[in-house]
């Protein structure tokens, strides 16, 4: 569908950035010096500035959420789908703010940016984030668009739990909190798979320790290796049953025949690997990797989940996928079993779904429309 | 609104926590909102339902009650109702254990199987009932555990549940009498506030 004839999308968008100026004291100890952050709005602020919806983004996502940068874009933000007129974020009655994360690579301070200290790229020497780093850069930008409270604090994956996270650090500044395909910390087998993920990166012979970009270099194979790894978490076996089951693109598996055969699954995979090494950076990746490896929503609050929920004040939203086996329902019944035993308001609801973890990006039936009765209730009192 | 919801209201104290199981489509906990200002929460397994009662603004959880309800702490709610759903769980000797635990008072109402009408459906066709208000086939009800006024009772004596009131809905507005005096025979719903 063209930008023109689409009356739910929030059409052309121009990311806007903001500027801080006073130094962010970090998790790991560091200050960042001073640092910017590219975001999106849609929507209007009404004059209660009490409809503002902050959006947090996943591992590999950024601040173009909705809409087109140019008419000629063939593809929306990655969440338009949700957000949009008469979409479950809906832009005739909220205010979006959608933020690349600092450490990011689409335009807010991270790796790739200067070191003022040194006039060189960040590089390996970033500092090493936490999700808290992102919540606490955030806040600042409410107090620069005039929001005290957000109506609600919306994320999946990775951003589920930034948004958990803020819910515990500023729970004055949060109404309700939305939390899909998430979980309070990783299981093993996610850390395993980061570390696989890194390690490609790392092994690139163009990384370069992480200096890549002062050698004019780009570790693109260990970066499209680490992302092929990722994908393949986000998918279910099902998904990827019925999209390419065993299905040749090339080739035949005829004995006597002596080219090899390759498997649709083979050059999907390689395509999503290309494509991404060519947008993104790899020190972020690792960086992102690690603040999701990090993080553990309960580890200061004595490792009790519970204690931990007691800190905040909002209501909330946890959605899960039946075939998500990166975050599977059982982690989100966790958070949900948490709020419960914290007397916190909350609504949970398990999504029968094919697609995996990556479902929470998908128009699903269901999911969009508990998505959308919850964002009513949002509204009612914004 | 269900007669037998309407009865429930009063011995729901405003402002307490009340936990719905088998919530439906939330009406009944908006109700209890609205006019006892209770702070709800409801379990619901249906997908329409559970959407239904998000929209209504209410907290509600997705869960199985058949696969135990070991998330909610004890005596976390004041009130634990269950309307029309204990026929239909696996256990319902164990949910009623885990509404007491949960909750201080629970709340239960089913319909009474030993009702005349059933009874004289069985003993003069010989199959087993099927009305307006049950309308599923034996092989396709998810009602798996009917039970009589009676057999309640029996089973209240045997755990050591405490009856603190019994209240019956006859199959019409003029036989309350009726009800009230043979339950096990003219109630069609029946009621029950119970306490450890």
């Amino acid at each position: 569908m063209s930008i023109a004839n689409d009356s739910h999308s929030v059409g052309i968008v121009t990311p806007r950035i903001a500027r801080f100026e006073e130094p962010l004291p970090l998790a790991c100890g560091r200050d960042l010096p001073a640092y910017e952050l590219i975001y999106e709005t849609y929507g209007e602020l009404n004059a209660q500035r009490s409809n503002a919806i902050l959006v947090c983004h996943a591992l590999s996502g950024h601040h173009h959420a909705a809409g087109y940068h140019s008419a000629d874009d063939k593809r929306p933000g990655w969440w338009d789908e949700c957000i949009g007129p008469g979409k479950p974020i809906d832009t005739r009655h909220f205010y979006v703010v959608s933020v690349n994360n600092i450490g990011g690579c689409h335009g807010s301070t991270g790796p790739m940016s200067i070191n003022p200290e040194t006039g060189k790229h960040w590089g390996p020497d970033f500092p090493p984030l936490r999700a808290r780093d992102w919540v606490h850069s955030q806040a600042r930008l409410a107090d620069y668009l005039g929001i005290d409270c957000w109506a609600a604090i919306v994320g999946g994956s990775l951003g589920g739990m930034q948004a958990m996270r803020w819910s515990l650090e500023y729970p004055q500044r949060v109404r309700h909190c939305i939390v899909i395909a998430a979980a309070m910390k990783l299981s093993a087998q996610n850390l395993a798979f980061n570390e696989v993920a890194r390690q490609a990166i790392v092994s690139d012979p163009q990384f370069a320790g992480g200096y890549y970009q002062e050698h004019n270099a780009t570790p693109s194979q260990g970066l499209a290796l680490a992302r092929m790894v990722g994908h393949i978490t986000y998918l279910s076996d099902n998904a990827m049953a019925s999209k390419f089951g065993r299905d040749l693109r090339s080739g035949t598996l005829e004995q006597g025949d002596q080219e090899q055969a390759e498997f649709q699954v083979q050059s999907y995979l390689r395509y999503q690997g290309t494509q991404f090494s060519g947008s993104f950076d790899a020190n972020t990746y690792i960086l992102m990797t690690r603040a999701l490896d990090y993080f553990d929503l309960a580890r200061e609050y004595g490792n009790d989940p519970v204690a931990a929920f007691k800190h905040a004040s909002c209501s909330f939203l946890v959605i899960s996928f039946s075939t998500d086996w990166r975050f599977s329902p059982e982690r989100s019944r966790e958070i949900v079993d948490a709020l419960i035993a914290a007397d916190r308001p909350v609504t949970y609801a398990e999504i029968e779904a094919d697609e995996g973890h990556d479902a929470f990006l998908l128009p699903i039936p269901r999911y969009v429309d508990v998505f959308r009765a919850y964002m009513r209730r949002v509204g009612e009192i914004s | 609104m269900r007669l037998d919801l309407t009865h429930i209201q009063r011995w729901i104290a405003p402002g307490s926590r009340v936990l719905d199981l088998g919530c439906g489509n939330g009406e009944f906990l908006e109700l209890l909102r609205e006019q006892r200002q209770v702070r709800g929460t409801g379990l619901e397994i249906d997908g329409d339902m559970i959407t239904a009662a998000i929209s209504r603004g209410l907290n509600i959880i997705e869960q199985n009650m058949d696969q135990g309800l070991a998330n909610f702490p004890d005596q976390s709610f004041d009130t634990v109702v269950m309307a029309h759903a204990l026929q239909a769980v696996h256990f319902p000797d164990k949910v009623l254990d885990e509404m007491l635990r949960i909750g201080r008072q629970g709340i239960v109402t089913f319909p009474n199987f030993g009702h005349w009408r059933c009874r004289l459906y069985l003993g003069i066709r010989g199959r087993m009932p099927v009305s307006r208000f049950m309308p599923h086939m034996w092989y396709d009800t998810p009602n798996i555990h009917f039970c009589t006024v009676k057999d309640f009772e029996a089973l209240c004596a045997l755990k050591g549940i405490r009856i603190l009131a019994r209240d019956v809905v006859g199959n019409t507005e003029r036989t309350p009498v009726l009800a009230g005096t043979w339950p096990n025979l003219f109630a069609t719903t029946a009621i029950y506030h119970i306490s450890r």
